[in-house]
């Protein structure tokens, strides 16, 4: 019988402490190093807070923060339209298997394919316009993507496009494992469509739609970089209509070649992760806990 | 007959529904089967003669087909590195008893909610510095270094749930942890693998950050990165672009419509990670 050496484990964990030590643990590190120095080239004199000031000084950090936020708005719309579609499939109409391979194939296209193709549709002298000029809806044949008032709500609808896949799926995965005779029961009692998915259904999935609200944020804040980087045309434009704090770390460190700068741009979007780490363990155990006590 | 007028609201509104996510897909088939001049004519139509044309010119004439070779090479190397490293780990935090143990896997798990835009800035002064920009190794090992959390945490959640007797008995064949991983653990975790492969290939599939800023080199361009530069280069020629398009998202459409079951699990569970 062979006896498991005291350094075994370490052996077996050592290929996994090297690699999030090198993607992970060196930049997290380096950033804040880096965030109060002048870096040119590698590496530069300490300056202190000089970066943040800048940073925080400068207009274009704060319109980009202000759009990321802008996109929290698209959560609700993402929430509302998932749940009133997954109750829909739950009910099990005919042909519900089909309707939810569908529904789920915006979330299986890559970001920056579908961000091509809705560009080219939502282009001025685009299919989206002359649908609704034939609609006689003129006044909303907007330039969706050359201009500064509206491209930001462009990408807009392109998230809630793709994400509400999302949800519809997670939300239709935490209805199939609810009780099953509660809803009947309710059924023969004669509670009509809206009763049992107002009182029934919809206070059993306060877990998953945090949970999915939680994850959302997230993705609004810190990625949808590739989203404004197709539909801004690499530039986060029109103007800097479609600048998002990513963009503008992108931007910082690619275009002016200024680290330092990029650098406490990434410790401050970091900090924002790392707030809300905790709400997102706390969702996902929570929506653990409701699949598990079903 | 009532049942069916009962429901006929709810198959108009998951019929809208379906309408809005095949939109896109349909318009980009359809208009990369038009000409050029019929799409500046007729923009919403069926094409009245599809060509192929267009997807010829996209084959041919463009670095498309290198391109996926080049995502190719990404995808199999960072799934293979992070798969291995990711086994071993999860197999010592799931079935031996260390120091540090419970903080590792907290430390690995916390890092799947930390954006990657944070950690690019100082790997990309380091890599230019010791020459790794526009190389494959380089932008492997980062992938791998980004989905390895989340495998962890998956196969740690995984190796859990092997019954203990099976362990037991294995050791009493004089079977060592190794022999025990790669003989019994790992073909009981068939399921978790297949998902981790389907979320871990996406991601590297479908990245576009790290491939435009650590694979700048013509070359070395990755599709979803060639794609973006692409679609700048062919502003007005849309079926052209759409064609290309097309291209791109076949492979993803056809394992979807062959493996849904799998894609929506892994999707599901990489989404939400």
């Amino acid at each position: 019988m062979t006896r498991t050496s005291r350094l075994t484990p370490y052996l077996y964990v050592a290929p996994l402490v090297l690699l999030i030590a090198f993607v992970f643990g060196y930049p997290l590190v380096r950033i804040f190093e880096f965030s109060f120095k002048m870096v040119r080239g590698i590496d530069g004199p300490w300056i202190g807070f000089r970066n943040y000031q800048l940073v925080l000084g400068q207009d274009l950090f704060w319109e980009s923060v202000l759009h990321n936020v802008q996109l929290l708005l698209a959560i609700p719309v993402m929430v509302i339209v998932s749940l009133l579609v997954a109750i829909l499939l739950y009910e099990r109409v005919a042909g519900w298997k089909l309707y939810r391979i569908i529904v789920f194939v915006p979330f299986v296209l890559a970001i920056p394919i579908i961000a091509v193709v809705m560009k080219r549709m939502f282009q001025f002298s685009g299919p989206v316009n002359e649908v609704l000029r034939w609609l006689s809806l003129d006044f909303m044949a907007l330039d969706w993507i050359g201009s500064s008032d509206v491209a930001l709500w462009t990408v807009m609808i392109l998230i809630i496009w793709r994400e509400s896949a999302l949800g519809i799926i997670l939300f239709l995965a935490r209805m199939m494992s609810l009780d099953e005779s509660v809803i009947e029961a309710a059924k023969l009692e004669g509670a009509n469509w809206w009763q049992r998915a107002r009182y029934i259904i919809l206070p059993q999935m306060r877990g998953v739609i945090e949970f999915f609200v939680v994850v959302s944020t997230i993705t609004m804040l810190s990625a949808v970089f590739a989203y404004v980087y197709v539909i801004g045309g690499g530039r986060g434009g029109p103007g800097t209509a479609t600048v998002v704090v990513e963009f503008y770390i992108f931007n910082a460190l690619i275009r002016t070649s200024l680290p330092g700068i990029a650098s406490a741009a990434s410790v401050m979007l970091f900090l924002v992760s790392v707030a809300l780490i905790f709400p997102l363990f706390r969702a996902r155990r929570r929506a653990a806990q409701d699949e598990a006590t079903r | 007959m009532n049942k069916l007028l009962a429901a006929l609201p709810k198959h108009a509104v998951l019929l809208f529904a379906s309408f809005l996510a095949l939109v896109p897909t349909i318009f980009m088939i359809s208009t990369a089967l038009k000409t050029e001049q019929e799409y500046a004519i007729d923009k919403l139509g069926f094409p009245s003669m599809p060509v192929l044309e267009n997807f010829r010119a996209v084959l041919l004439d463009s670095p498309f087909l290198w391109w996926m070779l080049n995502s190719l090479i990404l995808v199999a190397g960072a799934v293979v590195i992070s798969t291995i490293v990711s086994c071993l780990a999860a197999y010592a935090i799931a079935r031996m008893e260390f120091k540090g143990r419970n903080m590792l896997l907290a430390i690995s798990t916390s890092l799947m909610a930390v954006p990657p835009i944070v950690m690019i800035v100082p790997l990309f002064v380091l890599y230019s510095r010791i020459g790794l920009i526009s190389t494959y190794q380089g932008a492997i090992l980062i992938y791998a270094g980004l989905i390895t959390p989340f495998s962890v945490y998956l196969l740690t959640t995984f190796f859990r749930t092997v019954p203990n007797e099976l362990f037991e008995s294995a050791r009493m064949d004089g079977a060592n942890d190794f022999i025990i991983l790669v003989k019994i653990v790992l073909p009981l975790s068939a399921p978790a693998l297949v998902t981790l492969l389907v979320v871990n290939s996406l991601y590297v599939w479908n990245d576009l950050l790290i491939a435009i800023i650590f694979l700048q080199d013509d070359a070395k361009r990755t599709l979803m990165a060639g794609i973006s530069v692409f679609q700048g280069r062919y502003n007005n020629q849309v079926p052209l672009t759409m064609a290309g398009m097309v291209i791109a998202s076949a492979p993803m459409l056809i394992l979807y419509i062959s493996f849904q079951k799998y894609f929506i699990r892994g999707l599901m569970a990489g989404a939400v990670k």
